[in-house]
């Protein structure tokens, strides 16, 4: 249980950092951080294999991604100026009512949690943390949502195949 | 084969499998074909209606398929016609619009097919992780079709605007489906429904209840969620929006039912409540706004979340009669809707963009059917008999007299009397303004049949709208087959 509760607090108070900072490259290292925390919530949940994926798949891969483009995009500081076309709701002040909000939702999220009872239905246990559990359960009682997440994939490249791409129409700035 | 699958599941899923399938081969034929040619949007239609006949062994199974990740029965059925005439429609007047704009056709028609696959997945979901999965491919779709426009300022700004709340609204969805999982320990909503009867009272019941509702109101653009619907329907390509504000919507509604009256009919006091606050706020706001805008596109935004404070009468009453009158509803208002938008489409030529209200002046004089059309479609969405408009929303506001919500329907009704004024304006400014603004709009024959179809199922609808009531009485009753259906009052 102390083993949780510190991973989880380094997880919140990583995130939390993330959006705080200024710096954007501190913000993507601070969440290399967060997502490494989460990783040890899985081994606790009897979940090895996506703790490792998380580590490997998104502490690694995706967020070296992130600092490319923060590095590319070459922006030390993030842009806080709010013009006129700024959504009144987005401007500063209300945006302090949504940090209200998100601790009201804080609040009744910790209220519920010690007043609630525990679960009511039954999980299958930890049946399902190797490897070789996990495929199987992908490919027999989830097929058709893995065979679905492969259309998702293809119309995810479709598009990003189309946004990069180099028009040639005459006169495109694109 | 492995253990857990059959043949026949391959075949219940027959519909999405000709849709994948031809979605695919639209993109090799796209490559094989020369730029900008014509021939895709006829192959786009070709396997719209190939998947439209393979849903007719379906006509009047009732079954759950893919390990109860699926249900093949009459509300999918209902709400799978809906998504395939509304995707036809979109098709038929892209095509125009395609070709003023410079765009290519192959990723736009593979996008729209890929959508459509995702709504109807949606809809057959009986399971929480296939409906966000299908939700999931719908959302991706559109995020790039809202940007496919792309030396388009606006349609940057649509695309960006629409990917980032949706993708904001969906991590609170997930949050709020993460605690139902939680607390049943299943995704699957038929189980769900059992194991959460007698823990009405519990507290985190109620936060994921109250999460799920804000990330699905996002989709349907119900208030206090509705902020991206005005900025993403002006700037996206018409046809998208016209789709966007049918479909995704159409979609939505689906799974919104299949997860409240399916998975958490207990809850239904919570929900109620919810969604009656809501439908006032939205239907009242969505009126309101639209009174002072000037362009069509964002006019219309607001009068589609309007009518999703309408459609949430339905939920709110909960009686198969007031979902079945929801599903009606959602069948006109994708005829009318999408009607207004081809108008819109053929008002974008060479030398106008053609979606403010100015640039409808003197249509009457310049395109008599266009104009006709437009006519139709207003008083529709305004509610005035004989068109269908007024038939979907006499069984609503019916349907919610009957299930003891007297005074939402009287704010239905008001609602609808605030509406008739910017409806109506768009008339006078056809009818009675002369001054006309650039070339001549013209009518293609695919513009034409868009038109035809949607003035003609307008008016017929509303002259014998026994045709659908039977239907959707059916589909209504299907929801909750297991034996939920017992614990809506």
């Amino acid at each position: 249980m102390t083993v949780f509760y510190l991973f989880a607090s380094i997880a919140v108070g990583a995130s939390l950092l993330v959006i705080a900072q200024r710096n954007p490259v501190y913000s993507v290292l601070l969440l290399i951080a967060s997502f490494g925390a989460l990783s040890g919530l899985y081994i606790l949940l009897d979940a090895p294999f996506v703790a490792v994926i998380q580590i490997v798949v998104y502490a690694g891969a995706i967020m070296v991604l992130f600092l490319f483009v923060v590095m590319l995009l070459n922006a030390p500081q993030e842009d806080t100026e709010f013009d006129a076309r700024t959504h009144p709701l987005l401007r500063p002040g209300p945006m302090k009512f949504g940090a209200l909000l998100a601790a009201a939702f804080t609040g009744e999220l910790i209220w519920a949690l010690t007043r609630a009872g525990g679960g009511s239905g039954g999980f299958a246990g930890g049946a399902v943390s190797s490897v070789e559990a996990l495929g199987r359960i992908l490919f027999t009682d989830y097929a058709f949502a893995f065979e679905v997440t492969s259309v998702l994939i293809l119309v995810a490249m479709v598009g990003a195949v189309l946004l990069a791409r180099r028009d040639d129409r005459p006169g495109s700035r694109f | 084969m492995p253990p857990g699958i059959s043949l026949s599941d391959f075949y219940y899923i027959l519909p999405e499998i000709v849709l994948t399938a031809g979605a695919l081969v639209l993109l090799v034929v796209d490559a094989r074909l020369p730029r900008g040619s014509r021939a895709l949007t006829w192959v786009t239609m070709a396997v719209l209606l190939a998947t439209a006949v393979s849903l007719v062994p379906f006509r009047n199974t009732d079954v759950e398929v893919s390990q109860g990740l699926l249900a093949v029965d009459q509300f999918a059925l209902f709400f799978k016609v809906v998504f395939l005439v509304a995707a036809a429609m979109t098709v038929l007047m892209s095509e125009r619009y395609l070709q003023v704009e410079g765009a290519s056709f192959g990723e736009y028609y593979f996008l729209i097919l890929c959508s459509t696959l995702g709504m109807m997945i949606m809809a057959g979901s009986i399971d929480l992780i296939s409906a966000f999965v299908g939700l999931e491919t719908m959302a991706v779709s559109f995020y790039i079709l809202a940007g496919f426009i792309k030396p388009n300022q606006r349609s940057n700004e649509a695309a960006v605007k629409y990917f980032l709340l949706g993708a904001f609204s969906l991590g609170i969805l997930l949050y709020g489906m993460s605690i139902l999982y939680g607390v049943s320990g299943t995704t699957n909503l038929r189980t769900m429904a059992t194991v959460f009867v007698g823990h009405e009272r519990n507290p985190l019941l109620v936060l994921a209840v109250i999460l799920v509702v804000a990330g699905m109101e996002f989709k349907i653009a119900a208030v206090p969620f509705h902020m991206w619907a005005p900025d993403v329907y002006e700037g996206a390509p018409t046809p998208v929006t016209a789709f966007l504000s049918v479909g995704s919507k159409a979609a939505s509604f689906a799974m919104l039912l299949r997860i409240f009256v399916e998975g958490l009919p207990s809850m239904d006091a919570d929900w109620r409540l919810l969604f009656e606050m809501l439908a006032i706020v939205t239907m009242t706001v969505g009126n309101v706004a639209a009174l002072t805008q000037s362009n069509l596109k964002r006019m219309l935004a607001y009068s589609s979340i309007a009518h999703a404070g309408y459609l949430l009468i339905g939920v709110v009453a909960g009686t198969p009669r007031g979902i079945s009158a929801m599903l009606i509803y959602l069948l006109i208002y994708s005829f009318m809707q999408l009607g207004a938008f081809a108008v819109i489409v053929m008002m974008r030529r060479k030398d106008v963009v053609g979606d403010e209200l100015k640039d409808l002046s003197g249509l009457y004089h310049r395109q008599p059917f266009a104009a006709f059309a437009m006519l139709v479609f207003m008083l529709s969405l305004g509610g005035i008999p004989p068109t269908a408009g007024f038939m979907g929303k006499l069984w609503l506001f019916g349907a919610a007299i009957d299930a003891g919500y007297v005074w939402l329907a009287v704010i239905g009704v008001l609602n609808s009397a605030v509406s008739l004024y910017y409806y109506l304006r768009i008339v006078v400014f056809m009818y009675l303004k002369k001054e006309t603004i650039g070339s001549e709009p013209t009518l293609s024959p695919a513009l034409t049949l868009t038109l035809g179809v949607a003035v003609a199922a307008t008016l017929v609808l509303g002259v014998y709208p026994g045709l659908l009531f039977d239907l959707a009485e059916a589909s209504a009753r299907t929801l909750g087959a297991s034996g939920v259906t017992a614990a809506i009052r």
